[in-house]
């Protein structure tokens, strides 16, 4: 047997690793599988502390902002506010709660707004854990009725779609990454397009010919063409357009602020969805309230 | 049992340093945790790569290669893992490994504990990092991806910040000599 000498053991184990990484790999892309063991596992191992960080982030920023931060906005006042730090402390927590029920009201008026189609609220409680994805993980999953492949949207516009669901999380794609993308139409000429995320914070609409008419500022919907979300939801406007060969370069800002997610809704369905519009008034009716429940997002 | 020791040769001594029991683990998950958490409130804070400072720093303390390029495996592929199905298993990976690796490497031959030398460390590996990301997606997976860019040395420069800050935190783990 070839003995290796004790000052190349590490090369050698480098090597070794290296290699099974390799093969890994390409068993990965050969079978697609993602290694979804793993990832469950490290997935169902973090989740608990991201949740309780989520929270615990969450209680220590609103007190940050309503309390610590305005303590020394004024000297002239200090003593008085010494005075009345415990109850600016519970002023601030009932300010970050007023906060997030003012978030949620409007997660709850979108749902009522558009009762035909399942959905289901979720909080966001997690990102990704490097620069080369961008996804956000929810605090629901496949118990609550999340699969893959369903979209993710908030009332300003699109989100992403699911891309991983597990038993109590599930991880979004965002409309940021590089291999994300949706279908679209510019909402005064109609052109359709798909617009996809470069890794950066604008879109970019991808396949518009240069002889067509876009404008700045014009507004970017859904089509429906991807199957995954109805028609007319709001991808985001243009705010920069150069020609190129064959098509267009057309920068796109998203209508969501993807970098500020706290909640976001899931649309409970595989299958294409009709939205009815905002300005529809049968649409924009209350329904009961257990249009906001999982009786709803049972619905095909 | 001896806490620190020291590796010899050519005139000068270099420190080897050993930590409280569980030091590396916690240090890890926490890093990994914080890595997923913190872009959630501060969109900025995506910049950062913890795990790769992590392993870093380990690696230029325990100096040891075989270690370090297990830890730096660990840590990428627990990366990965957490990154969603876009990134496959083994992206993180490969290059964390090789990371470690040198690291290691190089703190058996120098003393790494002066802030300014650690700076200049955690910014080439930082970049050393995103190269070996880009060869693995554009050889092994056939994305295009730039190989250097303003962003990354910029993310650079901010790590190798951070870095300065977080050793000496990490400092308080090691077990006294």
């Amino acid at each position: 047997m070839i003995a290796i000498p004790s000052r190349h053991k590490s090369l050698v184990l480098l090597a070794g690793v290296i290699v099974l990484q390799v093969i890994l790999l390409a068993m990965q892309i050969k079978r697609d599988s993602q290694g979804r063991l793993l990832r469950v596992w490290t997935v169902g191992a973090v989740s608990p502390f991201e949740r309780a960080g989520s929270y615990g982030f969450g209680w220590f920023r609103d007190t940050w902002r309503h309390y610590f931060a305005l303590r020394n906005t004024t000297k002239e006042n200090e003593r008085l506010r010494e005075e009345n730090d415990a109850l600016k402390l519970q002023v601030a927590q009932l300010q970050g709660k007023a906060a997030e029920a003012d978030r949620l009201a409007v997660l709850l008026n979108f749902r009522k707004s558009h009762a035909d189609v399942p959905m289901i609220g979720a909080r966001v409680i997690g990102a990704s854990a490097g620069a080369a994805s961008q996804t956000i993980q929810l605090d629901r999953g496949e118990r609550d009725g999340i699969r893959r492949n369903m979209g993710v949207i908030t009332p300003d516009g699109v989100i992403g779609k699911v891309v991983e669901s597990y038993s109590n999380t599930s991880q979004v794609l965002l409309l940021t990454d590089k291999e994300s993308g949706v279908g679209a139409t510019l909402a005064d000429s109609r052109i359709q397009s798909p617009v996809g995320g470069q890794g950066e914070p604008l879109l970019i609409m991808k396949y518009v010919p240069n002889d067509d008419s876009v404008n700045l500022g014009e507004r970017v919907v859904t089509s429906g063409m991807d199957r995954i979300f109805p028609r007319d939801l709001p991808v985001g406007t243009v705010t920069d357009i150069k020609p190129g060969n064959p098509f267009k370069q057309i920068r796109i800002k998203p209508a969501a602020n993807l970098e500020r997610l706290e909640e976001v809704i899931v649309l409970l369905s595989l299958h294409p969805l009709e939205m009815k519009s905002e300005a529809d008034p049968a649409a924009a009716q209350p329904s009961t309230p257990g249009v906001a429940n999982s009786s709803t997002a049972a619905k095909p | 049992m001896i806490d620190t020791f020291e590796i010899r040769g050519g005139g000068s001594h270099i420190e080897v340093h050993k930590f409280r029991a569980g030091a590396i683990i916690i240090a890890t998950l926490l890093a990994l945790v914080i890595q997923a958490s913190f872009p959630v409130h501060f969109a900025r804070a995506a910049i950062l790569d913890l795990p790769l400072l992590v392993t870093i720093y380990f690696g230029l303390s325990r100096r040891n290669p075989s270690t370090g390029l297990l830890l730096g495996m660990s840590i990428g592929l627990l990366q990965d893992s957490l990154s969603g199905p876009t990134v496959p298993l083994g992206l993180y990976g490969i290059a964390k490994t090789i990371i470690g690796y040198l690291a290691s490497s190089i703190g058996a031959r120098l003393d790494t504990e002066h802030p300014a030398a650690r700076f200049a460390l955690t910014a080439v590996f930082f970049i050393a990092h995103q190269g070996l990301i880009s060869l693995t997606r554009r050889i092994l997976l056939a994305q295009p991806e730039s190989w250097f860019n303003m962003r990354v040395f910029i993310a650079a420069l901010v790590n190798a910040i951070v870095a300065v800050f977080l050793f000496l935190l990490l400092d308080r783990l090691r077990k006294r000599s």
